[in-house]
Parts: structure tokens; C-alpha cells; sequence
């Protein structure tokens, strides 16, 4: 794993550029995920039965599914973490994880943190010094994790997964412990990240409204397959008060089972 | 401030039987003035005062009892005969070369078990085929008092030091056996799992992962085992010892020189209060990333 890519994408280059950031990736990019009839079996029951899945880098796909639809086990298998008991997993060899705790080194520095799986000298801590200043830390290099509030220590969490230059991020709940306005200021954040770099990005998530508002694509597990796959045709940056939001929100609502209050009068 | 009633909507929800225009039974939670900062360094001479009044009140019953004769000196001396009698041992030079005999063996059986433990709490917690050899094995041998081992270890060492040194490594090896490995067995599952997630291979989990997080548990089977060490030193110097504190309390025995007893008595826990504020030390010098040791 190196730190910084030697050659950015074209979509890299646009952002530096100072283009509209917005503007969607280059129409081909490469393929960072590819499922093939993927199977995770746990006892007699498949979690994940048969799915199939394809995300290119710059893509940005929300997992949705009530509990224990396997959301978090397939991130698992695409983070290497856990593996298929059937079908083809191939993954971006260059991929980081952000889960819903931190899960920083207490022991060790915040940089250190950052730059964990690399070797420790001054040339890394000044790359982890300028990841940690991209999430708003800059000024948090030296001091230890347990100082940090819960959203500090998050972005201290997302800093280290963009410091390797991941090709593939998975995002396991990140948000789901942070309160309201830390949470707010984490969506943007992200969104923010995620368009200077460009990885892919897999987001588990239980947020309906947040999957529709970061997201291209928004999936939806359940019985083990794939049971809903479909793009957010909405302009960003997207408002919870738009009218395609709302119709958008009660479909999927309707799809996890969830009857919606305002379904009647929206959709 | 003032209390405003509730707004009237809130009363015609009819919760409450009390009438609006009422007032409320306040409590005044609010800081009284002046009083913090005076407190503190008033308080923190009273404190001292507190805990060192009973201390000097048995000292002082101690030394009056002895003045009146209620307690013969032979069986109890006073006070001022046992300060008389560290100015003995300093004048012929006893206590000086005593203490630092007593502490070499004391470090020498700690620095020498404290390693095997280390070194079997990590092979044991870090690897499986460690646990399977090695812990039931210690468990077990961790239930023999060490002192019961006296006997044999003179059969097997004789009576000089090296039976001395081996009854201290003895008894040291177990507490930071047990501290280190469950200090590395209790690091949180998801701190290594992220490490793996970022590519760091088994050998460096272990040194900038695992050691570093069990590091306080490690300390804490140290400082514990200081403290063994010492236990242990007093009984290994019963043995025939030729020098060291051991070395003056048996010759004073032979001798019936209570006030030399105590006084030897009283070097053994002063090494031991010395012992454990060094090894609080090390903990925080080794520990700055612990908040509480750190506000300490």
C-alpha cells in the first residue's frame, strides 16, 4: 500500500483545477468492486445469497436493510475481514475502512494513528499531518486520541483511511454514534473528501436520509439478495425539503418495510 | 434570575393539581461566594493534619507508656530508643552496607522473574501454541506459596545467596505472568482488527498494537511484583544471611536487641514505600497517553 498515489485521475485533476466539483466523474472508470453470486452462510441460514454488484471508483453506493440483512457482513467480506463461503469478491487492493467507533490506538499519537500501518518517520508524519488538517485536525497532530471528543476522533478515524489514498472506502456506520449537528457536519465532510479523492465508497448505513443525501446509487439488502438498486436522479447538493427527495425516501421506506407517514401525501 | 409560571397551555393539561400563580419549592444550588478558592489550600493543610493525627497520637501514647514503664524497653523500646538505635547502626557502618546488599538481591531475583514472566505472558498471550504450553502449567505452580518452597530450595541451593536470588525469582515470575497476559488477551478485538484492515503485518500488531495497549496491565504485574520481591527478601534473608537487613535482625535476635528488630523492620517498609513510588513513577512516565495519570 503506498500513501500517495504517483498518478491522479483525470477526475483528480479536474478538482484540483477548480472546476465544479460537483461535475460527475469521467464516464469509464475502473471497477473497484466486482460481487459474482457472493454466499456467507452462518449456521443453516445464507445471510448473503447470491448477490451480485458492481461499484466504480468514484462511486458513491449506500447500503440500506433492516438488521440482520447481512448490510455490515458484506462490507465485512469487502474489506477482507470476513470471507464468502461461494461466489467471486474482487476488491480495489488499495481500500481502507472507517467503522462506527473510532477504533484509534490509545497508546499511540494521533498521528501515529493516521500512518498505523506505515513505517513511523518524519516524512509520514508530515502526510498524516496534512490528512489530519483535510478533516479540520490539524492543529490535534500530537496529542493523544483519548483528548478527542467522540467527532474528533472520527475524523482522526477518517484521516487515517484517506491517508493510504484507497481506491475503495468502506464506511461502516460512521455517523451512527456522533450526535445531530456532529453528524451534519460529517455528511459534508465526507461528501467533501469523497469528491477531492474520488474512491469508491460503500456506505452501511440505518440513515434513509443520509443515504439519499450522499449518495449515487442507493441499495437495499434484503433476504439475503439485492432487493432494490437504483441511482439518486436528485442535483446536489440535495435538501431534505425537495420534492424528489421525499418521493424517494417513502419508496425506500416502503421497500425496508417501513410504512411511511408521509407517503400518502408526497408520493 | 426569575422563575417564571409555566406557560397556561402547559397548566390546562391538567398534570398538575398545584395553582399557576404558585410558587415553586426552589432549592438554591447556586455557588456560594468566596468560598473555593480559600478552601483549597486551607484544606489541603487540614487534610494532612487529619490523616497525620492518629500516627502521632500512638507515637506519642507509645512514648509516654514507655517514659511511665507500663511497657519494659525489652520487650517494646520507645520511640526514641529505636531512633537511637538507627544512629548506632549508621555509626558502625551496619545499615549502610546492609540496605544496599538487601536491594541488589531484592533486583536481582525481581530483574530476573520479572523477565521470565514478561516473556511468558507475552509468548502465551500472543500465541496460541503459548497458552497450550505454558499457562495451565503456571496456574498451577502459581498456587504454591513461595515460602513453602523455602525448604526446598535449600536443599536444592544450599544456603548462600543463590537460594536467596531463586526464592525472589520465584515469587516474582507470577504476578507480571498473569498481569502481561491478560493485559494482551484483554486489548479490544476491533483495535486489531482495524490493524489488520490497514495492512499491518502480525509483528507489527503485536509491537505497535497490542504491546503498547496491555502496557498499563503490564505495569500493574511490575509494581506488583516489586512488592512480592520485597515479601520475598525478608523471608530468603532468614536464611543464614551473612549480610543485609536480614543479616542485622538475626544477629539482634541473637542478641535480644528489640529496639535493633524494629528498626530493621521499619528499613523493610521504608524499602517498600521507596519501591512502590518508584514504580508509580515509571507508570507515568510510561504511561502519558492515560488522562487520569496525566491530571494526577
Amino acid at each position: 500500500m503506498s500513501l500517495h498515489s504517483s498518478s491522479p485521475a483525470p477526475a483528480e485533476a479536474i478538482a484540483l483545477a477548480g472546476l465544479d466539483l460537483a461535475a460527475p466523474p469521467a464516464p469509464v472508470q475502473p471497477v473497484a468492486v466486482r460481487l459474482e453470486g457472493v454466499r456467507r452462510v452462518f449456521g443453516s441460514r445464507a445471510v448473503l445469497d447470491g448477490i451480485d454488484l458492481e461499484v466504480r471508483r468514484g462511486e458513491f453506493v449506500s447500503l440500506l436493510g433492516p438488521s440482520g440483512t447481512g448490510k455490515t457482513t458484506l462490507l465485512r467480506i469487502l474489506a477482507g475481514l470476513d470471507r464468502a463461503d461461494g461466489g467471486r469478491v474482487e476488491v480495489a487492493s488499495a481500500r481502507s475502512v472507517v467503522f462506527q467507533e473510532p477504533r484509534l490506538v490509545p497508546a499511540k499519537r494521533v498521528w501515529q494513528n493516521v500512518v498505523l500501518g506505515h513505517v513511523q518517520n518524519r516524512v509520514t508524519r508530515s502526510l498524516a499531518a496534512a490528512a489530519l488538517e483535510e478533516v479540520g485536525l490539524g492543529r490535534h497532530v500530537d496529542v493523544w486520541p483519548k483528548t478527542l471528543s467522540g467527532g474528533e476522533a472520527q475524523r482522526v478515524a477518517l484521516a487515517r483511511a484517506l491517508a493510504g489514498e484507497p481506491n475503495l472506502l468502506l464506511l461502516d456506520e460512521p455517523f451512527a454514534a456522533l450526535d445531530a449537528l456532529t453528524r451534519i457536519r460529517m455528511h459534508d465532510l465526507v461528501a467533501q473528501l469523497w469528491r477531492r479523492h474520488l474512491p469508491a465508497v460503500v456506505l452501511v448505513t440505518h440513515d434513509v436520509d443520509e443515504a439519499i443525501l450522499m449518495s449515487d446509487r442507493v441499495i437495499v439488502l434484503s433476504g439475503g439478495g439485492i432487493r432494490f438498486d437504483a441511482r439518486v436522479p436528485l442535483e446536489r447538493p440535495r435538501k431534505r425539503g425537495d420534492a424528489g427527495f421525499a418521493a424517494l425516501r417513502a419508496r425506500l421506506l416502503a421497500e425496508l418495510g417501513v410504512a411511511s407517514p408521509e407517503a400518502g401525501g408526497h408520493a | 434570575m426569575t422563575v417564571q409560571p409555566p406557560p397556561p397551555s402547559f397548566v390546562a393539561s391538567g398534570a398538575s393539581q398545584t395553582p399557576a400563580s404558585a410558587a415553586l419549592d426552589l432549592v438554591d444550588l447556586s455557588p456560594r461566594s468566596g468560598q473555593t478558592p480559600a478552601r483549597s489550600r486551607f484544606g489541603k493543610t487540614a487534610r494532612f493534619a487529619s490523616r497525620a493525627l492518629v500516627p502521632a497520637l500512638l507515637l506519642a501514647v507509645w512514648q509516654a507508656s514507655s517514659n511511665l514503664g507500663f511497657v519494659a524497653p525489652e520487650v517494646l523500646p520507645s520511640p526514641a530508643e529505636i531512633i537511637a538505635a538507627y544512629a548506632e547502626l549508621i555509626r558502625t557502618g551496619e545499615l549502610q552496607s546492609a540496605i544496599p546488599a538487601s536491594l541488589a538481591r531484592a533486583l536481582t531475583g525481581l530483574a530476573l522473574g520479572a523477565s521470565v514472566g514478561l516473556a511468558l505472558g507475552l509468548f502465551a498471550g500472543l500465541w496460541r501454541v503459548g497458552e497450550e504450553l505454558f499457562d495451565a502449567p503456571l496456574q498451577m505452580l502459581r498456587t504454591i506459596p513461595f515460602i513453602a518452597m523455602i525448604p526446598l530450595f535449600i536443599i536444592w541451593f544450599g544456603i548462600g545467596e543463590q537460594a536467596k536470588i531463586a526464592l525472589i525469582f520465584g515469587a516474582t515470575i507470577f504476578p507480571v505472568y498473569l498481569n502481561t497476559y491478560s493485559g494482551v488477551r484483554g486489548v479490544d478485538q476491533k483495535l486489531i482488527e482495524a490493524a489488520r484492515v490497514f495492512g499491518l503485518s502480525h509483528g507489527r500488531i503485536a509491537t505497535r498494537v497490542i504491546i503498547p495497549t496491555a502496557l498499563p496491565s503490564i505495569l500493574v504485574g511490575l509494581r506488583f511484583a516489586a512488592g512480592v520481591s520485597l515479601l520475598a527478601l525478608v523471608a530468603a534473608e532468614q536464611i543464614n544471611a551473612r549480610s543485609g537487613i536480614g543479616f542485622i535482625l538475626i544477629n539482634a535476635n541473637q542478641n535480644q536487641r528489640t529496639d535493633i528488630i524494629i528498626a530493621g523492620i521499619i528499613v523493610y517498609a521504608l524499602l517498600g514505600i521507596v519501591i512502590d513510588l518508584v514504580m508509580r513513577l515509571v507508570e507515568r512516565l510510561a504511561l502519558p497517553w492515560r488522562p487520569s495519570l496525566v491530571l494526577a
